[in-house]
């Protein structure tokens, strides 16, 4: 794999020259929805002009197909946006770009990011980068498939309950999902507003610091912004680390456990104190998850009416059919089912037994994790119970998939950072990753934990 | 008062009021959608596309938190958006945003004032932020979205059911009015719908312990209409009980024309609006010293006008007059500060009757709010200087002229002759006219009112420049002298 210096210092029209013809290569992964070849081109020409460079001055990178750009289609991976085309730009691309990156191409995804497979996707799932009869995990499964296969250095993803980390584990790449707030989310399609979060998929840590560096920050247009808090670190001190016990249990699988300790034990080696935690609450984690984002995913949703853009039903009869046809075909079925699960927690006479009770659970839950940070830097466990599973193994049975998410979204809930770092393979070679996970606005230091174990 | 010998009506009223912001309450849009294209003051957040986010506008909340001063009203500390969701095509994001579980005002009153000087409060129960929707023009077999007023920034205020009459639930609504724009809150004009009224009204027997069952007349934009719709309600539910029928819990809609209420939803087709914090907005929070520095700003409400006008014992409809324009009661303060009640007094009903003209008029006048030249004006007509009738005429002129009153009045020629010798000698013509003999006659036999013919005479051969007092005097010196 290419690092990051080498993209810098080659010249921006053959890193993107190469970068597509990578693309066109693996096309068989299905990692892409979108590629933009003349736009890339000339703008790797306008850079490669310029005396003043970015610094990420001529380096490829593509994004997940729920970032708004100017110039392609904005598909959220559904026949709702097919052909929608965005007159704005997310924040966090403009700012990549404004640094001299090039984004050569949107990534697939599971529509409107609802899945943890890419097999959500109205235009076919991704394949895994390791094994094509594998799942690329997801959302996010696109951006992590692209960088596995050395398509670019980077990719961006949002992040909800997993969906950058998990298919970053299932295909052996580093995945950020930073502290929620830290990245502007305008631009992107929201999922889940209390907990989507813009990140990043890399080839190596120090590509991800770099990028989170440039996209952290204040955003006038996101309200949930934080101020730039963001300042890599340069050296790792002894750091004392939890081991999360609840996420070490039997339903693990066997490997992902001892890779997990692996990783562990060449902590303790390089002189960082480890001790097993508990997080008790994290076995609500799930649940309220399930409560709590589908209700945002049904608000967030309800935009989609075919009334100003999008897909819109032209044999509509009333405004009605208008809004069922449209919406019916315009969303996938795990849509439709977040949506439904949304509207009722949401309804009058259960609003305040499912949604108030699950965001009662998550104050316990984010009270858990503010005690544990009260003596512990990190807290450390597998991404994923398994590794990737195959194509079509879970997709008629959505609990099953839902648990895959068991130990993604407790941090998503609590808004803290949160990575997954490659870890080694399985013995049938599948990449596991690990997760580590520290207290908001400690994204740094994660990061410079990562670094110090990739060396 | 309408009243009924066995049935009594209480009516709560809730009212929309759209803030006097530059920007919509969410996307920096222009708030003024009046004589624009459709769809021209929007942006990709008032269009609810993918990706976008509200970003709260501060000036909406100044107002809002100028409202709560104007209704007497505590501000919270800390209050939230919510999200209330339901389809129609005006609404871009399948929601609107609004604050269901913490408002930003809380409680309040309204003294509503009445002619005879009485007054009756009505409680607020709370009043809330939110986004307006877009406007629907339906056609044959198609309609068309305009979003120029999606977004908007509106303050809904909802009162207890503390009204009992379409005359208390009229003169709340032109008070909530006034408040409104006295406080700069709103532009408060009611003809493009700056504030709608709904009225909620139930009809219970005398004495009855519990309240019946309701209807909301919704979006009336006149307070005659609140008047009128109440009004009508009350007939219309006291009907339906007398015939033994049960009012529907139910919202309808009100036909100007027909004077008429019709039912539009029921309650069984309430729409679950499924309330939601809203994850993207953070929640305002103020402070005790931000607060009262918004509120300190606040200008002069109507009842400081009213107390401050009891001196100059004005008719209660000259009083309403003034309070129609906030500009017209701060000149009349400022000139009974600077000139006394006797001067203010004369200026206050100048600027009564010239309420009454037309807007053009109107918006006119308002470039002329100097109080020096209405206090000299005054002062002329305290002197005899100008009949009151001249000073009229001076007053119009004044209110679009650079000139002085005395300028005004040289250049009209109306500057009262109260110099006797040149009286003197139309008196003696007037007198020594025959036309006169019969009155002369009249005034001789004790008939003291045939002088009126005399003083008028004069009057018309002064060419209205006379004092008429004067004149009158000098008429019965010389009829005295003959």
């Amino acid at each position: 794999m290419a690092g990051l210096s080498s993209y810098l210092h080659t010249p921006a029209r053959e890193n993107v020259e190469r970068a597509l013809s990578q693309a066109k290569e693996h096309e068989a992964f299905h990692a892409l929805l979108h590629l933009s070849e003349e736009k890339a081109l000339s703008r790797a020409d306008l850079i490669d002009s310029q005396e003043k460079k970015g610094r990420l001055a001529g380096v490829p990178f593509i994004v997940k197909d729920n970032f708004l750009t100017i110039g392609e289609p904005t598909t959220a991976a559904s026949e709702m946006l097919a052909s929608f085309q965005a007159p704005v730009m997310a924040t966090a691309v403009e700012k990549l770009e404004a640094e001299g990156a090039i984004c050569i191409g949107k990534a697939n995804l599971d529509a409107f990011a609802h899945g943890g497979s890419t097999e959500n996707s109205a235009f076919g799932p991704t394949k895994n980068a390791v094994d094509q009869t594998r799942v690329a995990g997801g959302s996010s499964g696109g951006s992590a498939v692209s960088v596995a296969l050395d398509i670019v250095p980077f990719a961006l993803g949002t992040d909800t309950g997993g969906s950058i980390r998990q298919p970053a584990s299932f295909n052996g790449v580093v995945g950020v999902k930073p502290t929620y707030g830290a990245v502007s989310r305008y631009g992107v399609v929201a999922m889940a507003s209390s907990t989507d979060v813009i990140g990043v998929l890399s080839n190596t840590v120090e590509t991800s610091e770099l990028v989170l560096d440039i996209m952290a920050g204040r955003d006038a247009k996101d309200m949930t912004t934080l101020p730039d808090f963001f300042e890599p670190l340069s050296e790792s001190a002894p750091r004392k680390i939890g081991v999360i016990k609840e996420f070490m249990t039997s339903d693990v699988d066997s490997e992902v456990r001892q890779k997990t300790q692996d990783y562990i034990d060449a902590l303790r080696g390089r002189g960082h104190t480890v001790e097993e935690v508990s997080l008790p609450m994290s076995k609500y984690a799930l649940a309220v998850y399930y409560v709590v984002v589908p209700a945002e995913v049904s608000s967030n949703l309800g935009r989609y009416d075919g009334i100003r853009y999008g897909l819109r039903a032209s044999d509509a009869t009333s405004i009605a059919s208008l809004y069922g046809l449209s919406r019916d075909r315009g969303f996938m079925p795990e849509n439709k089912r977040r949506i439904m699960l949304g509207s009722y927690v949401l309804s009058s006479g259960f609003f305040d037994a499912y949604y108030l009770q699950a965001q009662k659970v998550r104050t316990l839950l984010i009270n858990e994790f503010n005690a544990l940070f009260a003596s512990y830097d990190v807290l450390i466990g597998p991404v994923v119970p398994t590794p990737a599973f195959k194509l079509g193994e879970n997709t008629d049975n959505p609990i099953h998939m839902y648990l895959s998410d068991v130990m993604t979204v407790p941090a998503s809930l609590a808004g803290l950072p949160a990575l997954s770092v490659p870890a080694g393979t399985t013995d049938s070679g599948l990449p596991v990753g690990v997760q580590l996970i520290g207290q908001r606005q400690s994204d740094a230091l994660l990061l410079a934990l990562a670094k110090e174990g990739e060396a | 008062m309408t009243t009924h010998p066995d049935y009594e009506m209480t009516i709560g009223i809730e009212c929309h009021v759209q803030l006097a912001t530059l920007t919509k309450l969410f996307s920096g849009s222009d708030n003024d959608a009046r004589d624009k294209d459709p769809n021209s003051a929007t942006s990709p957040i008032d269009f609810g596309l993918p990706g976008m986010l509200p970003v709260l506008n501060r000036e909406a909340v100044v107002l809002a938190v100028k409202a709560g001063k104007a209704l007497n009203a505590d501000i919270a500390r800390v209050s939230r958006f919510d999200r209330k969701h339901y389809f129609y095509p005006d609404l871009p994001k399948g929601y609107q945003i609004t604050q269901m579980y913490q408002p930003i005002i809380l409680g309040g009153t309204v003294d509503v004032p009445f002619e005879d000087g009485s007054t009756v409060p009505v409680r607020i129960h709370h009043a809330h932020l939110e986004e307006d929707a877009g406007k629907l023009t339906h056609y044959a077999n198609y309609s068309l979205v305009d979003l120029n007023r999606a977004g908007t920034p509106l303050i809904e205020i909802v009162s207890e059911p503390d009204m009992h009459s379409p005359q208390v639930a009229k003169a709340y609504a032109a008070e909530l009015h006034k408040l409104m724009a006295y406080a700069g809150v709103t532009f408060g004009d009611l003809y493009h719908g700056n504030m709608r009224f709904d009225v909620n009204l139930s009809v219970a027997k005398k004495g009855a312990t519990e309240l019946g069952t309701r209807t909301e007349v919704k979006n009336l934009n006149s307070f005659r209409s609140v008047e009128r719709a109440a009004e009508y309600e009350f007939a219309r539910q006291i009907e339906r009980l007398e015939k033994g029928e049960v009012i529907v819990q139910e919202t309808r809609g009100w036909d100007e024309a027909t004077g008429t209420t019709i039912s539009q939803r029921s309650k069984e087709d309430a729409q679950d609006y499924r309330y939601m914090p809203d994850p993207d907005i953070p929640p305002i929070v103020l402070g005790e010293d931000e607060i009262r520095a918004i509120q300190e700003s606040v200008p002069r409400l109507p009842a400081s006008y009213r107390q401050a006008w009891q001196s100059l014992s004005l008719d209660p409809s000259v009083v309403q007059s003034l309070l129609a324009n906030p500009s017209y009661a701060l000149l009349i303060a400022t000139i009974q500060e600077v000139a006394g009640d006797t001067l203010a007094r004369r200026v206050a009903h100048w600027f009564s009757s010239a309420v009454s003209q037309s807007q053009e008029e109107e918006a006119i006048i308002a470039s002329n709010f100097v109080p020096e030249g209405y206090i000299e004006l005054a002062q002329m007509v305290e002197d005899q200087e100008l009949s009151s009738t001249a000073a009229k005429d001076v007053f119009h002129a004044l209110l679009t002229s650079e000139l002085t009153p005395r300028q005004i009045a040289e250049e009209k020629n109306l500057l009262q002759m109260s110099d006797e010798s040149a009286l003197k000698e139309i008196v003696r013509a007037v007198v020594d006219d025959p036309a006169s003999t019969q009155s002369i006659t009249d005034i001789k036999a004790g008939q003291e009112k045939a002088i009126g013919y005399l003083v008028g005479q004069v009057m018309k051969r002064s060419a209205g420049k006379a004092n008429p007092s004067i004149a009158q005097a000098l008429i019965k010196a010389e009829l005295d002298a003959r």
